[in-house]
């Protein structure tokens, strides 16, 4: 490999030398890196104006470059906010301004607007609807109810059902969205010699048992206590929440996990009975938006199939 | 000095090569130390309850931090999804902080309340059973072993010389009527610790084993404490963009 040489045609060293004979060459730095060292300098001096940068005392500076952004005033009119560049308030102004965010908030603007009844007759603003609910679902609701909103049995209700606890209209799933559920069933106190024929009674009402003669009516004298929530028939009652124990859906007793035994039924429903039930859902109202919770309400109920 | 003399010196070149590297550490991190604007005022946050505490020693302990981070960084993705962006303020009496580096699962900054107690704890015991494509390994041990909180007072000493404020002065116990409320500041005593424990894990059914405390107590406590301290209800939008 050649080495440059100087005027006097001896190639530069360090003037070190180890061990009698090993010197060190001292040639210039290739010109392109020596630019893009300069220019890296230049770069940081430029960065350190505009943007913040040097810390003194108990501040920094904080660069000449701004983000605009409005606030609500005291009046409840726009303000606008000039603060040196920083993360926070470009994210500020990002959720305010960025394209994206603005083309949500327009179409967000218009779910706020309209009556549940009007989204259901536009279908670009029900796509919209459904697609921001179909996002919130899987973030805040999947957790539980599952990815398809098909719950787990015994812990978590089946939203894809078309059978509801409390009803549902709109007004009902977004006061259930917001303030949350407290889903109980006390714990039942019946006597030994009672409690098969109640089961049975239970079961038949959904055509899962037959049931006759004297056990009928013991059954049927023992569902009496069941019959304030559940009513009479047992058809349920919407506003406690009561389900209908008519309709062959379970949400609590894995009836149809016992595929047809009826023993196995029995045990189920018995053991709902002799324990209640405490199921607890959280209230998002002060985690979601009040058009964020009306988006998620259509996503719900269309699961249901309405 | 000559440069041959630092050349030939071992010594002298370790010590003078530490000088100049650790000036980028420095100016980066002894500012932090000085600027005021660096934990945010805000109301709300406080020091952890003695079962929040032990629940935070097993969510160190089991490494959620390793796929878990508790920061939510200030862009529009993460607000949507996860809510206000994370404060220094909220991690100031954590020690160590448990920001995290990697989101293999979600971030946890705001998890508290976001699920129901029963939920937590059939999720920690069998995450399967709930999330079927979740790939988070079960911890099942944790409803089965009692919660070791014999040291919970040396705990919150030890936290307490690295600047939690936990009381034992009734100075000290005074300062926290002041910052949190006489409530909070029972709880915050040290002397208290066992007692308050004990009623925390016994005032909420937690796990779904009430009368025994379980490590799941302590841990679902935590998390359904997490991100819920501060009301940004109270504070208008960009009022935190004064604090950078």
């Amino acid at each position: 490999m050649s080495q440059p040489e100087n005027k006097q045609g001896q190639v530069e060293t360090t003037g070190h030398v180890w061990d009698g004979d090993l010197r060190e060459y001292n040639n210039p730095l290739p010109r392109w890196w020596l630019w893009a060292f300069y220019i890296t300098i230049i770069f940081s001096v430029i960065y350190w104006i505009l943007y913040p940068a040097w810390p003194y005392g108990d501040t920094y500076t904080k660069g000449i470059s701004t983000v605009e952004y409005t606030v609500e005033g005291e009046n409840g009119e726009e303000k606008t906010v000039t603060e040196h560049w920083n993360t926070r308030a470009l994210f500020t102004k990002n959720m305010q301004s960025s394209p994206s965010a603005l083309a949500q908030q327009e179409w967000v603007n218009k779910v706020k607007d309209m009556s549940f009844e009007e989204i259901e007759q536009d279908p670009d603003t029900l796509q919209f609807a459904m697609s921001v609910g179909h996002g919130t679902f899987g973030d805040y609701c999947a957790a539980c109810h599952g990815a398809g909103g098909q719950g787990k049995i015994g812990l978590f209700p089946n939203l894809a059902d078309n059978a509801w606890l409390y009803g549902n209209s709109y007004e009902t799933i977004v006061s259930k969205i917001a303030g949350g559920i407290n889903g109980m069933m006390p714990a039942q106190n019946v006597a030994e010699d009672k409690i098969d024929d109640l089961a049975k009674y239970v079961l038949s009402l959904s055509g899962n048992a037959e049931i006759s003669g004297e056990a009928a009516s013991r059954g049927k004298q023992a569902f009496a206590s069941c019959a304030g929530c559940h009513g009479q028939n047992g058809k349920g009652n919407e506003a406690m929440g009561a389900p209908n124990l008519t309709d062959a859906i379970w949400d609590v007793a894995d009836v149809p996990g016992c595929k047809g035994d009826t023993a196995c039924q029995m045990e189920e429903i018995k053991h709902v009975v002799n324990n209640g039930i405490q199921r607890q859902m959280p209230g998002f109202g002060d985690r979601l938006t009040d058009t964020q919770i009306r988006m998620l309400a259509i996503y719900v109920r269309q699961l249901g199939g309405n | 000095m000559k440069h041959e003399s630092i050349e030939i010196n071992s010594g002298l070149l370790i010590v003078l090569t530490l000088m100049v590297i650790s000036i980028g550490g420095l100016v980066e991190i002894v500012p932090l130390f000085h600027i005021e604007e660096t934990v945010e005022e805000v109301d709300g946050v406080r020091p952890y309850t003695p079962l929040e505490l032990r629940g935070r020693d097993i969510y160190v302990r089991e490494g959620c931090y390793t796929c878990h981070s508790q920061m939510i960084r200030p862009f529009r993705d993460e607000m949507l999804r996860y809510g206000h962006y994370s404060l220094a303020a909220e991690s100031q009496y954590d020690h160590p902080f448990q920001w995290g580096s990697k989101r293999t699962g979600p971030d946890l900054a705001r998890v508290g309340g976001k699920y129901s107690n029963e939920w937590q704890t059939q999720h920690l015991v069998d995450p399967q059973s709930l999330v079927p494509e979740s790939i988070m390994p079960g911890y099942p041990w944790l409803l089965e072993d009692e919660l070791d909180y014999s040291q919970i007072e040396e705990r919150m000493v030890a936290l307490k010389r690295v600047g939690v404020p936990y009381s034992q002065s009734q100075a000290e116990y005074d300062a926290n009527v002041e910052k949190f409320g006489q409530e909070m500041a029972d709880k915050l005593h040290v002397s208290n610790a066992t007692q308050v424990l004990e009623d925390q894990a016994a005032a909420e059914d937690w796990d779904g084993k009430p009368g025994q405390i379980t490590e799941m107590d302590a841990l679902v406590a935590y998390l359904q404490m997490l991100g819920t301290m501060v009301d940004f209800s109270k504070y208008e939008d960009g009022h935190f963009n004064q604090f950078r």
